[in-house]
């Protein structure tokens, strides 16, 4: 099995057992068909939060797809993640809308606030700072995201108290 | 069957959602419950009513009196005057914004006057998680029409005679493209539908879902009808789990009530239908880049021919359209082509859908006849812009569109004038933009956004959109050189020309409308080094007046760097060394002492 041996080699502490359950309950439950690779993905990335290599193996196997092919899928979608996620993701609105109102304002601010960039996660994995394109709130702009709560017609002064809301 | 005397409509849209509304609900189920009026008024629970800028939303019918920026602590005001005494609450009533009156019908509001409502007939005014409410609105009974009396042919005809096209963007003739899908020959054949809705300031695909998804499924399953197809996927972005949810929802419950599945109203016409989950790759919304996400690989397109109604999904006859196109059928169909055909211009029949955004007063979602001018959507329906701004420019299309400046605004907008002008219909959002944007920064957003979105399989996408983006960059950082406007020019026409799909083709659309009619910001940002507008860093100073400040220290004390000294009382000084030019300073100072030069 190609999860045993690449998490002996590079066991972290984040996937347990029960984790690889739940993933090999998946692999059974689908056919094996390429088709499928990008829910089982999403499955498996629902499971442990990110994609690990030995996660990304073992769907290889058991798909029948190439690793170049699952790896390449992975680093396509912006969806994908390949290291460990904050508890929380801070999901900052780059739409068009939100630019003219001055989203940029309130990245700095959150940067500010957390310390680390776009695109980034905080030590205490507390956070992961992302931009995307557009949450489709337009009529909030600027909006952010966390998790799956939105918060609207923002300004960089509100961020402090909406960021302590997430711990 | 149970009769209530009142309904109060919340808007449950992702706009109100995020303003509260699920809050204001459970205030009014609990108050009707205390004053014993929950067996004769009824919560529903909508979708999207368009205008998100004013929400939560409540409306309460049978009057249709319309309640804006409701909070929890007005709910029992509401129910104690309007619902138990009949006297309505003046003071949560809109306010148009030009005249300040007070209006407090539904039906007056000039955001809603000049609209006409098609695709979103019933959005805001049905509980989409319930089905009897579409029932009841005319639901199904498009199919029940299509499967007792029409043949395939003839639902195409109809389409084709209705002059519906593509609301996606492109806009190509949705009748004409089923008729090449029903002649190709297989056995299978495929219905998607492109809910990967991803240019930014557009969420029109998103409230349709949201707030009226069965009417989407029945337009899939018309379509599905007239082409011999079986089985249909709906392709949506996961950025819109609200939506993903309630399409599920109305999916199973249409196969419960056999309206999907096999012999669908005993009929030989079977149909099943799939959500497949977008992994967020803007370059999915282009038609074979989507198929490729669908059979699981990296969604990058491919050349066409062969077209997808010829060789699509799984390299069979596929028929990909937008949510929107979709919304429209069942009431062509119902209604016949003449009905929908009688509203719009020459070449472009039926309504549109805009996402109405940016600086203007009221932003949201509105559905007007096509054939309208972009006046009357900015100003009679959009309030116009902020009070004592100045309008700009409206950017329409999104990063394939362009901007249109001030005297092209009586143009009435279809798909062609639109192209004509030198923007595009897009998907449909209108971004209003007023004189404190910067036109060159508003095109560098569009290119930076569409360069990080190229799949980066054809060299002049790929390459060409990074140049470009190099360029304006050093336009807005100061550094511009006057050759560079020519070589901007040069090199979009050959992206234009050589680039592999819609995406590349049209990314330099917002840089070529812009050099077209305001060349002159181009010009000032690399001949006098001056962002007219103030929103490029580099090429302004904040300064402070100092007859007009009067030492009230605000400033001093919220400088992130102490870039502001002076005493009290005495005009201060700004070092713009020590300047990181956060404007925070410029938001503060109660005088509008600071300004940037």
């Amino acid at each position: 099995m190609a999860l045993e041996q690449v998490k002996q080699e590079k066991c972290t502490e984040f996937i347990s057992d029960d984790m690889d359950h739940k993933l090999e309950a998946l692999l059974l439950k689908n056919e094996k068909s390429p088709e499928i690779l990008i829910f089982v993905l999403q499955q498996a990335q629902n499971i442990y939060g990110y994609l690990p290599e030995a996660v990304l193996l073992r769907i290889s196997e058991a798909l029948d797809v190439s690793k170049a092919k699952v790896y390449g899928v992975v680093t396509f979608y912006s969806q994908f993640h390949l290291k460990p996620r904050g508890r929380n993701i801070i999901r900052a609105c780059q739409g068009t809308a939100c630019h003219v109102r001055g989203v940029s304002r309130i990245i700095g601010k959150i940067k500010e606030e957390i310390g680390v960039n776009v695109g980034e996660t905080t030590e205490d994995l507390r956070f992961t700072f992302e931009a995307v394109a557009c949450i489709g709130a337009c009529g909030l702009a600027p909006v952010i995201m966390i998790n799956s709560d939105t918060h609207g017609r923002l300004t960089a002064d509100k961020v402090p108290a909406i960021l302590s809301l997430y711990e | 069957m149970v009769f209530y005397r009142g309904h109060l409509l919340i808007c449950g849209g992702t706009g109100c959602v995020s303003s509260g509304c699920k809050d204001i609900i459970i205030a009014f189920q609990e108050e009707l419950r205390k004053k014993k009026l929950d067996e004769e008024i009824k919560i529903v629970e909508t979708g999207c009513h368009g205008l998100c800028e004013m929400g939560p939303l409540v409306i309460l019918h049978p009057e249709s009196v319309f309640y804006c920026r409701v909070e929890v602590k007005d709910v029992q005001e509401i129910v104690d005057e309007h619902l138990m005494k009949g006297r309505p609450v003046s003071r949560l009533f809109f306010t148009e914004p030009l005249s300040l009156d007070k209006v407090p019908k539904y039906q007056e509001i000039g955001f809603y006057r000049k609209q006409q409502r098609i695709a979103l007939r019933n959005c805001g005014f049905i509980d989409p998680e319930n089905f009897n409410e579409y029932l009841a609105c005319d639901g199904y009974a498009a199919l029940e029409k299509m499967l007792s009396e029409m043949t395939p042919e003839e639902v195409t005809n109809v389409v084709k005679a209705a002059g519906l096209r593509g609301r996606g963007g492109g806009g190509f003739s949705t009748g004409t493209k089923w008729e090449l899908c029903a002649k190709a020959t297989s056995i299978k054949k495929y219905i998607i539908c492109n809910a990967d809705e991803g240019d930014p300031g557009a969420f029109m695909d998103r409230s349709l879902l949201e707030g009226d998804p069965h009417n989407v499924l029945e337009g899939m399953m018309i379509a599905a009808y007239a082409i011999g197809a079986d089985e249909g996927y709906l392709y949506i972005r996961a950025e819109y789990p609200l939506a993903i949810k309630r399409t599920q929802t109305a999916i199973s419950r249409a196969e419960e009530l056999g309206l999907l599945g096999k012999n669908i109203l005993g009929s030989n016409f079977s149909f099943t239908l799939k959500i497949k989950e977008g992994a967020g790759a803007f370059v999915c919304g282009e038609e074979t880049a989507l198929i490729a996400s669908i059979e699981g690989r990296r969604g990058m397109p491919r050349s066409r021919p062969p077209f997808p109604v010829v060789k699509g999904l799984f390299g069979k006859p596929t028929v990909i359209n937008n949510v929107e196109t979709f919304a429209n059928v069942p009431q062509i169909i119902l209604h016949g082509a003449d009905k929908f055909a009688a509203v719009g211009t020459e070449r472009s029949k039926g309504t549109k859908v805009f996402a109405l955004t940016g600086k203007l007063r009221n932003t949201g979602l509105v559905e007007v006849p096509m054939g309208i001018t972009m006046r009357e959507i900015i100003y009679d329906i959009g309030g116009g812009t902020f009070e004592g701004k100045k309008f700009k420019a409206v950017q329409i299309g999104g990063p394939s569109g362009g901007c249109l400046p001030e005297d092209r605004l009586d143009l009435p907008i279809d798909y062609d004038s639109l192209v004509q002008a030198g923007a595009m219909m897009g998907s449909g959002g209108l971004v209003v933009l007023d004189d404190e944007s910067c036109i060159v920064d508003v095109a560098r957003y569009f290119l930076s956004f569409t360069r990080s979105e190229s799949c980066g399989k054809c060299t002049p996408c790929r390459e060409g959109t990074m140049r470009l983006l190099e360029i304006l960059e050093r336009i807005c950082a100061g550094q511009g050189v006057p050759e560079d406007i020519a070589k901007v020019e040069k090199l979009a026409y050959i992206i234009k020309a050589s680039a592999l799909c819609g995406l590349g083709q049209t990314a330099p659309n917002p840089i070529l409308s812009t050099l077209r009619y305001f060349r002159h910001e181009y010009e000032a940002h690399i001949h006098d080094k001056k962002c007219p507008a103030g929103v490029c860093q580099a090429l302004f100073d904040y300064r402070i007046d100092d007859r007009i400040c009067n030492g009230c220290t605000i400033c001093a004390k919220i400088c992130p760097v102490g870039a502001i000294s002076g005493e009290r009382k005495q005009a201060h000084q700004l070092d713009i060394v020590k300047c990181i030019k956060c404007g925070i300073c410029l938001e503060r100072c109660p005088k509008n002492a600071i300004f940037k030069e």
